[in-house]
């Protein structure tokens, strides 16, 4: 290798301290190009180049802090006078008044204005351009808008650890106060900081509620009462009641004695139809109802253990997870069972155990909701596990109508105010279904995905236009419906209670034919004389027989079916056959490895 | 002596509630209502008037407010504004 360029440096300068100097530049190396390297490269013309010349950009994201709006009143005072004259001074303002109108600019101006004015005046005497030319004419048919809903307000729970909004309850009268039960559901999982209070909110400012309610243990239900719009009551997740006065402030006006109370969440808590408009019940999954005077809250006015062996025993009870009643029944009330059974109670019953008149029961689950059809009361809606049910009260062994079984859980539903059939739900995957029964019964006829948590509660406004839910974390969505599902159509009345009719009595013939049969089974095996008992290497055996009878008859009649359209299936016989001789040559080998487990067992 | 008859005959049309004169300040000069009432209505409209001018300026600056109406569901409330003063009427326009 040849030695090009050689850089020196004495041996007794190196390690030294550096003594940094200032210089003029100096040229230290001068490399010149090597033009015999030349040849290595090709001479290019014209050269690609890319130029760009755009202003330099950045992204930011910007999100503006809620603003929190308060409202407060403006004192107005006179100002602007000038410094020389007292605004209380009559005198002196009259003096001033007088100077400014002997202005000739004053004069003049106001003539011009005046005119200007003039003109402005006659003409809203002249015409009212506001005027409604056709308003009396019919409105014309409502077009087939599809049914929507839009949001119109969100309400988050103000606290740092979210709780569930358990119950909504809207103000009787005027529908724009809504006051909502916070507590925390989950078993075991309260955390030390999360907050007792529920709200009440006015919807025109939903940043900041407008009463605070404190309870001593978080409200699991709370309702208005219906004939004195100040009153509240709760039910606590203590198994305490407590009443509130909204004129008394966040506190509660008196709370029931905690070992008469409920030994549970209090689940429902309704006000009664009483001459007092005090009364009211709860109930609880320690399985009791009982009754309450606000007045008196030390103790209960009656009580009623739900078990419906009818002995009154509180081991046989059943938890109640949601109450129902009717002011327009006022002794008859419903309880929803946490293990999917409707009782329908008596109120005026004599006896205890007669109170309880008839069960229902046909849920898997707990029974969320229960409402009555506030057209027919005789028909009832039923919310559990993943269906919604419609009961008739006469049908006593299954619901006249079922919707198909979801994939997540309905938390929560009710009937609409003002259409007979139709009905809404909640889904703990955070959907508000809309059911029109007349129109649709396979789906919802709107399905709204509100959140991305799970609703816990629905309540819709009196109205019936305005529906209001809460989710898990807290969060209450107010939404409006659109008119095609909250006014009601013509016939529909008619029309919702003729097929209520029907489905009641076709569950009635159906009711009778089963019992007809079982009287038949009854007494078959009694005249036989053989062991009704199976065991239960028999059931099984007899249940597998039928199943693969049931799988060679399709077989065989797909195989018919084949041989007797060979020319619509020309294109695939072989892989037809093929597929069907797959099949049955599987079903030989499923019926070795039977015959296997069977040996085997 | 103009300015009386003007004035009069503003009122004197049908449906007009009240008719208030301010003055460049908000001081009201003449007015047929109560004096509290007018104070506020000067104060109010004087800084509205100010507002509506800016903007209609703002948007193209040869222009220039002529006239102001705002229409509630009780009234309408007029108003003529000028560099020094500002005529206010207020009026019911339904029959």
């Amino acid at each position: 290798m040849e030695i090009i360029y050689v850089y020196t440096r004495k041996r007794s300068e190196f390690g030294r301290p550096c003594s940094f100097s200032d210089r003029p530049a100096k040229v230290n190396v001068d490399i010149a190009p090597d033009p015999s390297t030349a040849g290595g490269f090709v001479l290019r013309n014209p050269v690609d180049s890319s130029v760009q010349h755009t202003s330099d950009m950045s992204e930011h994201e910007v999100n503006t802090e809620r603003a929190e709006v308060e409202s407060r009143g403006v004192n107005h005072t006179e100002g602007g006078w000038p410094k020389d004259v007292n605004p209380q001074e009559v005198e002196q303002t009259i003096r001033f008044r007088k100077k400014v109108e002997k202005d000739e600019n004053y004069v003049n101006t106001i003539t011009h204005l005046g005119a200007l004015m003039e003109h402005c005046v006659k003409q809203n005497n002249a015409i009212d351009i506001y005027e409604e030319y056709f308003g009396e004419e019919e409105m014309a048919e409502v077009e087939d808008e599809p049914p929507s809903a839009k949001t119109i307000n969100v309400v988050r729970d103000p606290n740092g650890t979210k709780r569930t909004a358990t119950r909504l309850s809207w103000h009787p009268d005027t529908c724009k106060k809504l006051a909502v039960a916070y507590s925390s559901l989950e078993f075991q999982q309260n955390v030390d900081d999360m907050s007792f209070d529920s709200y009440i909110w006015d919807l025109e400012n939903p940043n900041k509620p407008e009463l605070v309610l404190k309870p001593s243990s978080p409200l699991v239900s709370l309702e208005y009462n219906p004939k004195d719009s100040h009153v509240l009551v709760g039910g606590c997740y203590n198994g305490q009641m407590a009443y509130w006065d909204t004129r008394k402030g966040g506190l509660p006006v008196e709370a029931s004695t905690v070992e008469v109370s409920h030994r549970d969440p209090v689940y429902g808590a309704i006000w009664l139809q009483s001459k007092t408009g005090t009364e009211c019940f709860s109930a609880s999954t320690d399985g009791q109802v009982l009754w309450w005077d606000i007045r008196k809250l030390s103790e209960p006015t009656e009580t009623l253990v739900l078990d419906i062996t009818r002995k009154g025993l509180l081991e046989n009870a059943l938890g109640a997870v949601t109450l129902e009643f009717e002011p327009t029944m006022p002794t008859k009330f419903m309880v929803g069972t946490e293990q999917g059974i409707v009782i329908a109670c008596n109120r005026k019953a004599k006896t205890p155990p007669e109170k309880i008149t008839s069960t229902y029961s046909g849920h898997h689950g707990p029974v969320y909701a229960l409402a009555r059809n506030p057209f027919y009361p005789k028909i009832f809606l039923t919310v559990g596990d993943w269906t919604a049910r419609i009961w008739s009260e006469e049908n006593k062994e299954s619901s006249i109508m079922c919707t198909k079984y979801h994939l997540s859980y309905l938390t929560d539903g009710c009937w609409s105010t003002v259409r007979p059939s139709v009905f809404f739900t909640t889904r703990s995957d955070g959907t508000l279904d809309v059911w029109d029964f007349l129109f649709k019964q396979n789906d919802p006829s709107l399905s709204l995905k509100v959140c991305d948590e799970p609703l816990s509660s629905l309540r819709l406004q009196d109205n019936g236009c305005v529906v209001g839910c809460g989710s898990k974390l807290g969060t209450v969505t107010l939404l409006e419906i659109s008119s095609g599902l909250c006014t009601l159509q013509r016939n529909e009345k008619t029309l919702a209670s003729a097929m209520f009719e029907r489905e009641t009595k076709r569950e009635k013939i159906l009711e009778a034919r089963h019992r007809e049969l079982r009287l038949k089974e009854r007494a078959r095996s009694e005249s036989q004389e053989s062991e009704v008992e199976e065991s239960p290497y028999e059931v099984l055996d007899r249940a597998r027989r039928e199943f693969f009878e049931v799988i060679e008859a399709e077989l065989q009649r797909r195989v018919q079916a084949e041989t007797q359209h060979p020319h619509g299936k020309v294109k695939d016989p072989t892989g037809e056959a093929a597929a069907v001789q797959g099949e049955e040559s599987q079903v030989p080998k499923d019926r070795e490895e039977e015959e296997e487990e069977k040996d085997a067992a | 002596a103009e300015v009386e008859e003007t004035l009069k005959r503003i009122q004197a049309h049908k449906g007009v509630i009240a008719t208030i004169v301010i003055n460049a300040e908000g001081i009201p000069i003449r007015t047929t209502l109560d004096n509290s009432s007018t104070v506020q209505y000067a104060g109010l409209l004087h800084q509205l008037t100010m507002k509506a001018r800016s903007t209609v300026r703002d948007i193209d600056p040869q222009n220039d407010l002529t006239f102001l109406r705002i229409r509630s569901k009780k009234h309408e409330i007029m108003v003529a504004p000028d560099k020094e003063y500002l005529l206010i009427v207020i009026q019911n326009p339904c029959e």
